[in-house]
């Protein structure tokens, strides 16, 4: 029992990887931006966040420097695609290429670097529960923010003014410009806000996941977060739950492995790609229920005044 | 203030000067990161632009690397003009040398040179099957074919991986994760001696002129234009987005895995996990570069190979990392992104409105005529 309990553990882990940057790129997509940038953001974050690390030695000035360097690739992307009107998803691919080529360049002196071993973190009295304690609160306390940012992101966009404006300028940029929203300068802090939690994925995965820093180490993780938002159909809470099914997905290989199942490991790690597709295709089968529950401008450019 | 006002029709002027631009802003960027980086920049530049060209051999090897980048990037355009996202080329490309490499370990001694034809029709027909997938579940299912293009890419990978450490493994290779050497028949003809250029060259030029025929001269072609620029109008004119996917995703994909297969049975010559370069990301940099046309993507397909042999004699002989052609590749296309608004939009220099000044000047205006009628008066 004790292994399913830790397999139930890591699970939430690798959950909580994807969960940050699919809660970021909600926010990016309900103010009517899609960042196929993701993954380069991740990659970049990654590199900030364990150089920093490295340099301090605290996970937190990484996490700080991964948000940082997300809101800042973010923040030229917003430029971009909100005032240039570039072709969002040409623009953020550009992000992505960059960023894989970037991080393998700023990060090449850091191959051979380790963290220090950290102690393991518990929540006091609650991790003694058989079974339950260390399958639930043995765990990093993103995971537990991971959890409270779905929880705060559920009030702010159905609950709070600042909400509500941003999901009208990813429903109808027009009819906010009209109301006096700057609609422009709402997206960029979106798409920053959305940079920054991407970010904070990508130090996450690299300062406490795994952790080291390997070129190309987010591995698809930010394309997987892209597809989370449409499978999730836009709602915060059902983003959570699908990354841990997805955190649950990658964990069953090393489980498999663990047991012994005599299945090539390359079979094992393309199961997360494969069960992407498999779920996106039956998400999708039914366009109407997609168009009905994804922002009706996602995509689209605004361009004030036209 | 500068603001961006636009233009009644496209700018012919910029739709050729933008990449210009882009190539000369991401050549001052890469001048000061070698500085910031403490290189000679100078020295930076001759190893980006002048080695790649300065000898005949070295004039081959460039047009080595160019050759898949210019096949890939030929498909691409197809479907990006289409309005099809396929970005997982990469995975096509992988896939097609799968193929290609599974026919050419069928050779043996006695094997006829046929075998290069059924080793390149692999590779096509490997490719094709790959973005197949992403086709139909894109028709049947309407999945996004950017996440599933890209997801396939990395099952791709696995499935190369698994060919070469499992059946597909050399047995008098030391246990390393790679093929036997394929027979020599089964090579890509050379083009000539001294050099490792093919007929992949060739074949990637009249892909170029068919492209061009197949885009401006025909009804299919058309019909493919008009489904990306125009959704609604080609729906009107009774033309089948369904068959402009199937086309966009069959053609980009075919050569893709075509460019897989004269990769591996010309240059490489046996199947390997290092198979996957990044051609196939690095070619949709090289599609819109060129502007979607076959006569840019040529040149543009040259000058993406250069940023390749650039960074590599950028490690050998300057001690940077090799992965600095991924930072140029990733500016080049940011920076084209921004300067292709110049084809759009014209971009206007104002005086933001400032009620206040105005007022000053007004009152300025009221003074001076006061002060020449009191001039006058007196």
């Amino acid at each position: 029992m004790e292994q399913y309990a830790l397999l139930l553990a890591a699970t939430l882990n690798a959950g909580t990887v994807l969960a940050i940057a699919a809660l970021g790129l909600l926010v990016n997509e309900k103010a009517g931006i899609v960042n196929l940038g993701a993954e380069g953001i991740m990659l970049c974050a990654a590199v900030a966040g364990f150089a920093a690390v490295v340099h301090t030695g605290n996970d937190w000035v990484g996490f700080a420097a991964g948000m940082g360097a997300g809101a800042l690739l973010a923040a030229i992307f917003g430029v971009l695609v909100i005032w240039l009107n570039t072709n969002q998803y040409a623009t953020g691919l550009a992000l992505s290429l960059f960023g894989a080529g970037f991080s393998a360049f700023a990060g090449i002196g850091y191959v051979q670097e380790k963290l220090p071993e950290r102690s393991q973190f518990a929540v006091p009295f609650l991790s003694d529960i058989p079974l339950l304690g260390s399958a639930f609160f043995k765990q990093h306390p993103m995971v537990y923010g991971a959890m409270a940012m779905a929880a705060v992101l559920v009030w702010f966009l159905y609950r709070s003014r600042a909400g509500l404006a941003l999901r009208s300028v990813g429903e109808n940029p027009e009819a906010a410009h009209a109301l006096g929203y700057p609609v422009r300068r709402i997206r960029l802090g979106a798409v920053m806000a959305g940079g920054a939690l991407c970010g904070l994925a990508g130090a996450y995965l690299a300062v406490i996941y795994t952790p080291l820093w390997v070129e190309g180490m987010v591995a698809g993780k930010g394309w997987i977060a892209l597809a989370l938002t449409t499978f999730a159909t836009w709602r915060p809470a059902r983003v959570l739950l699908g990354s841990y099914l997805f955190g649950g997905v990658t964990m069953v290989q090393f489980h498999l492995q663990g047991i012994g199942v005599d299945v090539p490991s390359q079979f094992l790690t393309m199961l997360p790609y494969l069960a992407t597709i498999v779920v996106l295709a039956l998400i999708s089968r039914n366009p109407a229920w997609i168009r009905v529950n994804m922002p009706a401008s996602l995509g689209k450019p605004f361009y004030p005044g036209a | 203030m500068l603001k961006l006002e636009p233009r009644a029709e496209i700018s012919r002027f910029w739709t050729l000067a933008s990449p210009l631009l882009a190539l000369l802003i991401t050549v001052l960027i890469g001048v000061v990161l070698f500085a910031a980086l403490g290189k000679d920049p100078v020295r930076g530049l001759q190893v980006f632009f002048w080695e790649p060209i300065k000898s005949s051999y070295a004039l081959g090897e460039l047009m080595v690397k160019a050759t898949p980048l210019l096949i890939i990037a030929l498909g691409l355009a197809v479907c990006f003009r289409s309005n099809v996202w396929n970005i997982g080329a990469e995975g096509q490309f992988v896939m097609g040398a799968v193929a290609a490499g599974g026919v050419a370990l069928l050779a043996d001694k006695d094997t006829g040179r046929w075998i290069v034809m059924a080793i390149l029709l692999a590779g096509v027909f490997g490719g094709m099957v790959w973005a197949g997938i992403t086709a139909l579940l894109r028709d049947k299912f309407n999945a996004n074919e950017i996440l599933v293009s890209l997801m396939l890419v990395y099952v791709a990978d696995m499935v190369l991986s698994l060919l070469v450490f499992g059946p597909w493994k050399d047995p008098q290779g030391y246990n390393f994760p790679q093929s036997k050497t394929f027979e020599a028949v089964t090579k890509i003809p050379k083009l000539m001696d001294g050099s490792r250029m093919t007929i992949g060259l060739l074949l990637g030029l009249l892909g170029a002129a068919g492209l061009w025929v197949f885009l401006f001269r025909t009804k299919a072609g058309f019909a493919q234009l008009v489904g990306g620029l125009a959704p609604a109008a080609a729906r009107y004119a009774g033309f089948s987005s369904r068959r402009a996917l199937w086309t966009a995703l069959l053609v980009s994909g075919g050569a893709a895995g075509l460019a897989g297969a004269l990769e591996v049975a010309g240059p490489i010559g046996q199947l390997t996990p290092y198979v996957p370069a990044g051609y196939g990301f690095a070619a949709i940099i090289v599609a819109f570069v060129g502007r979607l046309h076959p006569v840019g993507i040529v040149f543009s397909a040259i000058l993406m190979s250069m940023f390749y042999i650039g960074g590599e004699l950028a490690q050998s002989r300057m001690g940077l990392p090799k992965s600095i052609t991924g930072v140029f590749q990733g500016l080049l296309l940011f920076s084209l992104l921004a300067c292709d608004t110049l084809m759009a939009y014209k971009v206007r220099i104002f005086k933001p409105f400032r009620p206040v000044a105005q007022q000053n000047s007004a009152q300025q205006a009221i003074n001076s005529v006061v002060k020449s009628t009191a001039k006058g008066g007196a």
